[in-house]
């Protein structure tokens, strides 16, 4: 049902491999951040990979679905599974209403018009304190118990209801490329004037797309602000939406995996240079500048290029 | 007190006059920006990284080198033009044969390194710098009082973009510019040496930005984030005039300017987004920009 080529096979065994494991071994809290921004990433991929559309205001929806899910589950009690289906749902919302607008444009055109739009979120936040805390974001977001029966306080229990919202979303994506759709999408991306005299209304396809782009960042900034127990104004700010291309870049615009790995290493390094402050922000650009003179193929992009594979 | 539309009139004129000021802001960095992308077909996102190069180094020309003002106007510019002209050496130069994407994706970068470098440095509430001793003061018009310096950088952003428009219209090197933005190849065959034209103009469309940074020095704080925050809203205008024309990008500049000034007085809360609803507006109506062409 899923079309893995022998490959991707290989590599889904041993991410899953590596999920079991991680927990034990690393920070389990890092390992679930990684999996939200994964999540975020994909999503940026379908438009990146598969369409070449570069949007640079995916921060919008991913922090509409944190505020969201954190709200929800802070003040009206909701449980966990319904604050993300709800961080979903307004991310495809918002998602229609700004993908209907920037579709109309290609190119740079359409990343200074994501990025723009993404800047009337952000300036709400800022300005509203009632629903999300303006400049101390939502704090504290507690860990109820999911569909109000296994309590997710245990950081274990937390994880594992991560990775199987990862692992649907991962999956998901994968059958959306391989689907009938995702041929057409393709076969706009190569050549939009053929695939349009063939019938294909492409502006459709993007649209829809671009919904699923911005529902993906919403159900990561859901979980993001569930796991963490915080939703603040940097998740739904530009660098947010930066560094999430940096993680698709950096892992390999168009794979499978490049995204997930992407996410694994931005999340990873900052992480682990925490102690040096401010200069992690320089060494992402210059692994931005890396990336785009060096090896534009991304981690995975070069290794499956090595190796001739499909990943 | 004289009212107008019911509000007092000194109030809208100093509305106005701020809004024209942030125009020739948004007029003055999207003229670099649109000069930059008709030769190199790349959006210059680490623009608001070289205003903020030119107001720091106005800043770090006083304090290190103690020269003032005066001395800035000409020498920031330069020193950021020759550090854009490296970088078209250096980076830029390397993926002109790629999908415009990837122009984007490396300015993006070299912007964040500079921002974090500086925030770094000198810490996100940045320094002080004051306005010289000549344009301090205030004027009084009758209708209104004029900051001198404000005066000052209204006029300086007109002659600005009234010389650029001209240079690129009306002389020969303009000329040049336009004819290699239609056809390099053809150009380069007629002996002018495009290469070196380009490096050029990317060094003065981002010379450009650093003026504006040096006007903009002391006016606002200068920090690290200066230029990222104004830098969205000026590619708002972008989007809202399209890349088509130098003074189809002045005008833009201005009016939104204008139109933002108008927005604070009679809805304050709408004034920081207004141009962002113009924008979608305009894609609604005219996809390609008021004067741009179809792209």
């Amino acid at each position: 049902m899923f079309d893995f080529s022998r490959a991707q096979l290989a590599g889904f065994v041993l991410m899953l491999a590596f999920l079991i494991a991680a927990p034990f071994v690393l920070y389990p809290f890092m390992v679930m951040q990684v999996m939200c921004f994964a999540i975020f990433a994909l999503g940026a991929n379908l438009l990146m990979g598969s369409l070449n559309l570069l949007s640079l205001g995916q921060a919008a929806y991913f922090g509409l679905g944190g505020y969201l899910a954190g709200y929800l589950v802070e003040s009206t009690g909701l449980t966990p599974e319904l604050g993300l289906l709800a961080a979903a749902l307004a991310g495809a919302a918002l998602g229609a209403v700004f993908g209907w607008l920037a579709i109309r444009r290609q190119t740079i055109y359409f990343a200074m018009i994501t990025l723009a739009l993404a800047q009337i979120v952000y300036f709400f936040a800022v300005q509203d304190t009632k629903f999300t805390g303006g400049e101390n974001g939502i704090q504290d977001i507690p860990r109820s118990a999911l569909f109000g029966l296994f309590s997710l306080n245990n950081d274990l229990a937390m994880y594992a209801f991560t990775a199987v919202i990862f692992l649907a979303c991962f999956l998901a994506v994968h059958r959306i490329e391989h689907s009938p759709f995702g041929q057409v999408v393709k076969a706009i991306r190569e050549n939009e004037p053929r695939a349009i005299s063939l019938g294909y209304k492409a502006e459709q396809y993007k649209w829809i797309i671009f919904i699923q782009a911005a529902t993906l960042a919403g159900i990561a900034g859901g979980l993001k602000a569930e796991v963490t127990g915080i939703a603040t104004l940097s998740d739904i700010g530009v660098s947010t939406s930066g560094l999430v291309v940096l993680m698709v870049l950096l892992g390999g615009i168009g794979t499978l995996f490049g995204p997930c790995l992407g996410a694994f290493v931005v999340i990873a390094m900052q992480q682990y240079l925490a102690p040096l402050g401010g200069w992690v922000v320089v060494i992402q650009g210059g692994i931005f500048i890396a990336c785009v003179l060096v090896f534009r193929r991304g981690l995975v992009g070069e290794f499956a290029q090595r190796f001739k594979l499909a990943l | 007190m004289v009212m107008i539309l019911g509000k007092p009139a000194p109030l809208l004129f100093g509305q106005l006059l701020l809004g024209i000021i942030n125009g020739s802001f948004y007029a003055m960095l999207s003229m670099g920006l649109a000069i930059i992308f008709g030769l190199l077909r790349i959006i210059n996102f680490a623009h608001g990284a070289m205003f903020m190069l030119g107001a720091f180094v106005t800043w770090g020309l006083l304090n290190y080198l103690g020269l003032g003002f005066w001395w800035a106007l000409p020498l920031a510019p330069l020193i950021v033009g020759t550090l854009g002209w490296a970088l078209e050496r250096t980076a830029i130069r390397r993926i002109y044969k790629l999908d415009m994407l990837y122009g984007l994706l490396l300015t993006f970068g070299i912007a964040e390194v500079l921002q974090g470098g500086f925030t770094q440095y000198f810490g996100s509430s940045g320094v002080n710098y004051d306005p010289p001793d000549l344009l301090s003061g205030v004027l009084n018009l009758g209708f209104m009082y004029l900051p001198v310096y404000r005066g000052f950088v209204l006029g300086a952003a007109i002659l600005i973009c009234g010389t650029t428009w001209l240079l690129i219209e009306k002389t020969r090197l303009g000329a040049l510019l336009r004819a290699a933005t239609e056809n390099p190849a053809l150009v380069q065959s007629f002996g002018v040496n495009v290469p070196r034209l380009i490096s050029l103009t990317f060094a003065a469309g981002v010379a450009l930005a650093a003026l504006a940074g040096v006007l903009a020095a002391p006016l606002y704080s200068v920090n690290p984030d200066m230029g990222s925050e104004l830098i969205n809203t000026v590619f708002a205008v972008v989007v809202i005039g399209g890349m088509g024309s130098i003074g189809g990008a002045i005008l833009t500049g201005f009016g939104l300017g204008i139109i933002e000034g108008f927005t604070d007085v009679f809805y304050p809360p709408g004034s920081a987004v207004v141009v962002f609803v113009v924008m979608a507006l305009v894609l609604l109506a005219r996809p390609s920009g008021l004067f741009g062409k179809a792209a």
